[in-house]
């Protein structure tokens, strides 16, 4: 059982009505900024189900806006989102789907060059579940390391390794493969900050096809 | 260490004769990394948030997100005017600032999800009426919501604040008991009354559906605050008379958590029974802005 603290129950101070629906979607948005980690000019948003259904009335399309364009979730500009100078320079379609098959509360950021999949799973609670093929886990709570390598024996040692060497403990890994020897991606959860020496240490090491540092949210 | 349940806090505080507080703040400061001058801080800004979303919704008047209310504070605030409630000023206070607080999340304003957004209006509505009719310090302040949050972390541990896990018992029925225990400790009463409020709150409200009308946090949440903010301020009555939950308050926990699972999914936030497929509420369904405001959106 995860640790509760009571910081989370009284918090967030947040922009309502609803902490998955809102303050989740904003959430989501931010963690998405981060990953995608460049200036965003167009993007594809597709909400399912539940954020599809009552999405507007939740200020769902807003939340998601507002994160990508790097507003907290207590910001009240998120209510007039839509109005703003930031939010007419960037080329956004927002879409509505049902599907059976997804989380009741997920959206799709389709960009030119990337895919990001995520969803909120309750209570201001979010977890981004994949980019392009890879499935993963992203929840914000801590600074990620998100890899895709060559599928070859040793590998993660090697990174663990080089993490280690910098006092950084690791909280969790996850990895998905996309066939035997093919690529590999792989999502280091740790306790610290690394430094940016490690990551460079790291890609001299094993030479990833991606390698991205994403930064836990803010409370 | 960690406390997860009433019995182990009421163990804890006999056992150290520490307080409610000392052991709040231990367990936050262990594991949230923080030190208490920090978490005072973000205490202190919780407060202010809680304020702040009081202040600005007694004053609104306008329609909330899903145009479902909006208009109701208003009109309570000008009934007392003329009209003062027989119960008193607090009574007052806590209906009003509930109501102020829960208007003020529908219609996207700033508020505290204390535990949830949908529940924000119950803890802020007791803690803030009391400050000012009983002029509270400010550390004492401070350590009520420490002694709320602490309630409603114990509670978090069997069920997830959620309505989706457990419905409303799970969100404005913890809050509530979280709201009670901390005007327990405001008024200086005990371990025992704190967590006999707690679990007296709980007790009352279990089995409480969360069926929002068309999905929105509104219809019935909005009122549902005030209801609830009033309903803690019962247990702490009856608790503060000793009057004993025959069940213990962990048990009563048990029981929320066992009435949670039995209760029909469509009863969990899915908007599939109860008020949300009311007659009306399948009209207003229909006839609602949804499909213009999609239709409008992908113009």
């Amino acid at each position: 059982m995860n640790e509760i603290s009571i910081l989370d129950i009284i918090s967030p101070i947040m922009v309502g009505p609803s902490s998955s629906h809102t303050a989740g979607a904003v959430r989501i948005g931010l963690l998405v900024r981060n990953i995608y980690n460049k200036k965003i000019k167009k993007v594809k948003i597709i909400l399912y189900n539940s954020y599809a259904k009552t999405g507007p009335g939740h200020g769902t399309d807003k939340g998601i806006i507002a994160g990508l364009l790097g507003f907290n979730v207590d910001d009240t500009i998120i209510k007039d989102i839509f109005n703003t100078p930031e939010a007419s320079k960037l080329e956004y379609i927002i879409d509505w789907e049902e599907s059976f098959t997804r989380h009741p509360n997920s959206v799709d950021f389709i960009f030119d060059d990337m895919t990001i999949s995520a969803k909120s799973v309750g209570g201001g609670e979010i977890e981004v579940d994949r980019i392009n093929d890879f499935s993963l886990s992203i929840n914000g709570k801590y600074n990620v390391l998100v890899l895709v390598v060559k599928d070859k024996p040793s590998t993660l040692a090697r990174i663990a390794d080089i993490i280690q060497k910098n006092d950084i403990n690791i909280a969790s890994i996850n990895c998905d493969r996309y066939a035997r020897g093919k690529n590999t991606s792989c999502c280091i959860a740790l306790d610290g900050d690394i430094k940016n020496s490690a990551i460079e240490e790291i890609k001299k090491e094993i030479n990833p096809c991606l390698i991205r540092y994403i930064n836990k949210l803010g409370q | 260490m960690d406390i997860k349940t009433f019995q182990e806090l009421k163990q804890t505080i006999k056992q150290t004769n520490k307080s409610i507080v000392q052991i709040a703040f231990e367990l936050e400061e262990n594991s949230s990394n923080l030190n208490k001058n920090e978490l005072k801080k973000i205490a202190k800004k919780t407060l202010k948030a809680m304020k702040e979303a009081i202040y600005t919704g007694l004053s609104a008047k306008s329609e909330t997100n899903g145009k479902m209310g909006g208009f109701d504070c208003n009109k309570q605030v000008e009934f007392y005017k003329n009209h003062p409630s027989v119960f008193g000023r607090l009574f007052e206070k806590i209906i009003c600032y509930a109501l102020a607080t829960s208007e003020e999340n529908a219609r996207m304003g700033r508020i505290v999800a204390c535990p949830t957004a949908g529940a924000c209006g119950i803890v802020p509505s007791i803690l803030i009426s009391c400050f000012e009719e009983f002029d509270i310090d400010k550390e004492k302040q401070i350590n009520s919501l420490l002694v709320a949050g602490l309630i409603g972390k114990i509670i978090a541990y069997k069920v997830k604040p959620a309505g989706a896990t457990a419905g409303c018992q799970a969100e404005c029925g913890t809050a509530s008991a979280m709201a009670a225990g901390a005007m327990a400790y405001l008024f200086d009463y005990d371990i025992d009354i704190i967590i006999n409020a707690a679990a007296l709150a709980i007790k009352n409200i279990l089995g409480l559906t969360c069926d929002p009308v068309r999905g929105f946090v509104e219809v019935p949440c909005i009122k549902r605050n005030p209801f609830l903010a009033i309903h803690a301020a019962v247990a702490l009555e009856l608790a503060s008379a000793k009057i004993e939950s025959v069940i213990p308050a962990d048990e009563v926990i048990d029981a929320m958590e066992q009435t949670g699972a039995l209760m029909s999914a469509d009863l969990k936030e899915n908007s599939k029974a109860g008020l949300a497929k009311t007659k009306t509420a399948i009209i207003m369904d229909k006839s609602c802005f949804t499909k213009k405001y999609y239709s409008e959106l992908n113009d």
